[in-house]
């Protein structure tokens, strides 16, 4: 009895210390992608017999398997509508573990009007699996979700080449589908491919390796995902801290929360503060647990500093010698989610880190075809299209290119009426036209205008309300407590 | 100096849990925490305490009473959001329980409707909170699993699973009209072993009836129900024994069957989780009420 409490207790404490990978799996109803999920959850011993009984259960009455065979696809569908369509319509998230490491699997489905889907389930993915049929190789939907997966910068690509049982397990045809393949991917500058000759069905190659490809040089799938190296894919290099929230619990605290976007941060080490361009160093990196010295992404730390510096939610922290970009004007990808068209005439709430401004689509450089991945001239985008396009924002934001840094280089536009997030964007760089900045911000010079000081903070309170609806207000006021010999003047951003 | 640079799975999730906390609690006027009171309830109320540390959580804990709890976890409610410094509202359908509302004579189904679905709606409706976070997980239930962690819900509190909106990153739209609110999971991506080893590591405290210990039981149809109180009918009274049991989820006492078991530590119950041949929920009677019921359930404002 001892000895068996021991064993429990050295397994949960080395699950502690599994790490996390997540993945997102494309392909269309056909390439039996649901299958080689549940195959995946099934075999790796994490089902349990009463949702298998249920499972027996439901495939009796709609599944689409042979009789007698467990479908494993109804395992994942969890939605009435989808049943009835014998297709999964959203994406799904499944969890499974091995003695090597967690998983969340996307689950998303292929069609091309569910783009926007696969676009959802895959941005925080670390490695995508596209699967292919064997009988059909390299399709045009398989360009399509490749192409997706390099736009959002998924840095690991498994190529499962599926229903290998079909093929009677040919040598042949999976190297001409992977030298296919491969020609695709490095025009595509992913550098991270791996291909496998699966067949979900019957398991080959999935958990274990299958004797019938012994032409295979590689691990089975399941061996390749325990083991791809993630550790590398974040950026450690370019400290930004987003300030998502300014706790003041008491007169001698201001801890600026948030979430580490990139980067490490220390104690001592100097920072700036953006927009304000002023300087201070961390005096302490405060949890509940305690005290950090030091801290990374991605961890929801609360930071305290040396100096009473005003910041907001909105603006970042970051190092003084390595500044991202700051402006309102930018050339980014855009990915259109929402069933009603684009509209330039429309001021549109783009939502980045913490950050909330009005923007507007000033100018639309061209449309990817998904498909055969040509730039087309133009136009506004319907749901599911993708392209380049100009923005300007009303605040400034402080942004890096998604290549280099996916937390600050992300972004989302809402409908100002409707509040759907219409579209969803990458940014690719910067435009040059800050000459102008904050020529067309409205600004309150509140001794000028003869506003007397008890009404100061019921207008800043107004403003931090008009600022969460993305407008933005400069507020000119004399500093609260001014020293007599040198009136100080504060400029807030808010 | 050499840097350590690797979260762990639950200090990454911890980290995404406290960041979704922290959003809400910037983006919206009037968000509340719902609470459960059970395991997964625990682990976000800590989350909660952790994501404003040194300082107070800037939003109340509401309990729904459907007034057919189990006692144990109406007295650790008590005691722990008064040792916890929360805000503690507890509402309940007061019309439907005075009316005689209850699992044993109306069935579980209008029980659920009236006490639960009507009472959190009610209640949600009286504060008008525009945003109410809830311990659920996607891994507990097929429907949850493709929920969004933030949940956009109409005037009517309904969840439309086809019309969801595109979620991304960590970048969450919190934008509603009046009268519209968002339900917001921030245990999304736990999984059961994750919120006991979390439990486990954290010395969360929670009701004592997850673990074994004799207790007063009675089997309606297959499933083992404590007795908890004197509103057992009567007819059922001689057939009560004592087993040894502990509950692996906690409801309404007469719809919430427990498992027997000799599991008193944390360990125990992990390593009987692992072994065991039945996934949680199955213990909930509501479940089972109807096809798809769960998915019926959320698009009608329940969780």
């Amino acid at each position: 009895m001892e000895d068996k409490k021991l064993d429990i207790k050295a397994y949960l404490d080395a699950d502690e210390k599994k790490d996390l990978l997540r993945l997102l799996t494309a392909g269309s109803v056909d390439d039996g992608k649901s299958t080689l999920i549940g195959r995946l959850l099934f075999d790796s011993k994490k089902l349990y017999e009463d949702q298998l009984q249920a499972l027996e259960r439901d495939s009796r009455r709609v599944g689409n398997a042979g009789a007698g065979q467990i479908d494993y696809a109804l395992l994942l569908d969890g939605l009435k509508a989808e049943r009835e369509e014998g297709i999964t319509i959203d994406v799904a998230y499944r969890y499974f573990s091995t003695n090597q490491r967690k998983f969340i699997i996307a689950d998303t489905p292929g069609h091309e009007q569910y783009t926007r889907n696969m676009i959802t389930g895959g941005s925080t993915a670390n490695l995508a699996i596209i699967l292919v049929d064997a009988r059909t190789g390299v399709i045009t939907q398989t360009r399509r979700h490749t192409f997706l997966v390099s736009l959002l910068g998924i840095k690991h690509i498994v190529l499962a080449v599926n229903k290998m049982d079909l093929v009677n397990f040919s040598e042949e045809v999976f190297t001409k589908i992977k030298n296919e393949y491969l020609a695709l991917t490095s025009q595509l500058g992913i550098e991270d491919v791996t291909c496998f000759p699966l067949s979900a069905l019957e398991g080959d190659n999935v958990v274990e390796k299958s004797p019938r490809t012994p032409w295979f040089q590689g691990t089975s799938l399941l061996q390749f995902l325990e083991t791809v190296p993630i550790d590398r894919d974040r950026n450690m290099q370019d400290f930004r801290f987003p300030v998502q929230y300014v706790l003041r619990p008491n007169l001698d605290f201001r801890g600026f929360c948030g979430k580490v976007a990139s980067g490490v941060i220390r104690k001592g080490d100097e920072v700036v503060a953006l927009p304000s361009m002023k300087k201070s160093r961390v005096k302490n990196i405060v949890t509940y647990e305690g005290e950090l010295s030091y801290a990374f992404c991605p961890q929801s730390i609360c930071i305290t500093l040396e100096d009473e510096i005003d910041i907001s939610r909105g603006e970042m922290i970051v190092r003084p010698d390595n500044l991202p970009n700051i402006g309102r004007y930018f050339q980014t990808m855009l990915v259109w989610m929402d069933e009603e068209p684009m509209d330039r005439g429309k001021q549109f709430f783009l939502k980045h880190n913490t950050n909330t401004t009005r923007a507007t689509i000033d100018e639309v450089c061209y449309r990817v075809d998904v498909n055969t991945m040509e730039q087309l001239p133009g136009t506004d985008f319907k749901l599911n299209e993708i392209g380049c396009v100009r923005i300007t924002t009303a605040k400034t934001i402080f942004f890096d290119a998604y290549k280099q840094n996916k937390a600050t280089g992300a972004f989302i536009l809402i409908d100002p009426i409707t509040n759907n997030t219409s579209a969803v964007g990458m940014i690719i760089r910067p435009l040059e036209m800050d000459d102008i900045n904050k020529a067309d911000v409205p600004t309150l010079d509140l001794k000028k205008l003869g506003i007397g000081e008890e009404h100061y903070e019921a207008i800043e309170k107004a403003m931090k309300d008009l600022a969460r609806q993305g407008l933005e207000i400069v507020i000119r006021r004399p500093s609260p407590t001014p020293n007599p010999s040198s009136p100080k003047w504060e400029v807030g951003n808010i | 100096m050499n840097y350590e640079l690797n979260l762990s799975h639950l200090q990454e999730l911890e980290a995404e849990s406290i960041h979704i906390i922290r959003e809400v609690a910037a983006e919206f006027e009037n968000p509340v925490m719902l609470y459960s009171i059970g395991k997964d309830s625990s682990v976000m109320v800590r989350l909660a305490e952790k994501a404003f540390a040194p300082g107070k959580v800037p939003f109340p804990l509401m309990h729904i009473d459907s007034k057919w709890k189990f006692r144990e976890m109406i007295e650790f409610r008590d005691r722990y959001a008064k040792e916890h410094g929360w805000n503690l509202i507890v509402e309940s359908n007061m019309e439907a329980f005075n009316a005689g509302v209850g699992p044993f004579t109306h069935g579980s189904k209008v029980h659920t409707d009236l006490m639960k679905t009507k009472a959190l709606l009610d209640a949600l409706n009286k504060y008008k909170f525009d945003a109410a976070f809830g311990g659920a997980r996607r891994d507990e239930e097929k429907s949850r699993a493709k929920e969004r962690i933030f949940s956009f819900r109409d005037q009517f509190n309904q969840w439309d699973p086809k019309n969801q909106r595109p979620e991304l990153w960590d970048i969450y739209n919190s934008r509603v009209h009046k009268g519209e609110s968002i339900r917001v999971f921030p245990l999304s991506n736990w999984t059961e072993l994750d919120i006991w080893q979390y439990i486990r590591l954290e010395n969360i405290p929670i009701v004592p009836l997850y673990f074994a210990k004799e207790r007063p039981c009675v089997e309606i149809d297959g499933n083992l129900i404590m007795a908890d109180d004197d509103r057992l009918p009567k007819e059922l009274v001689p057939k009560i024994h004592n087993r040894m049991v502990r509950f692996r989820t906690l409801g309404c006492w007469p719809l919430t069957g427990a498992v027997e078991s000799n599991a008193t530590t944390i360990e125990e119950i992990v390593e009987e989780m692992m072994t065991t041949t039945k996934s949680e929920r199955t213990t909930r009677v509501i479940d089972f009420d109807q096809e798809a019921s769960m998915e019926q359930k959320k698009r009608e404002g329940y969780f």
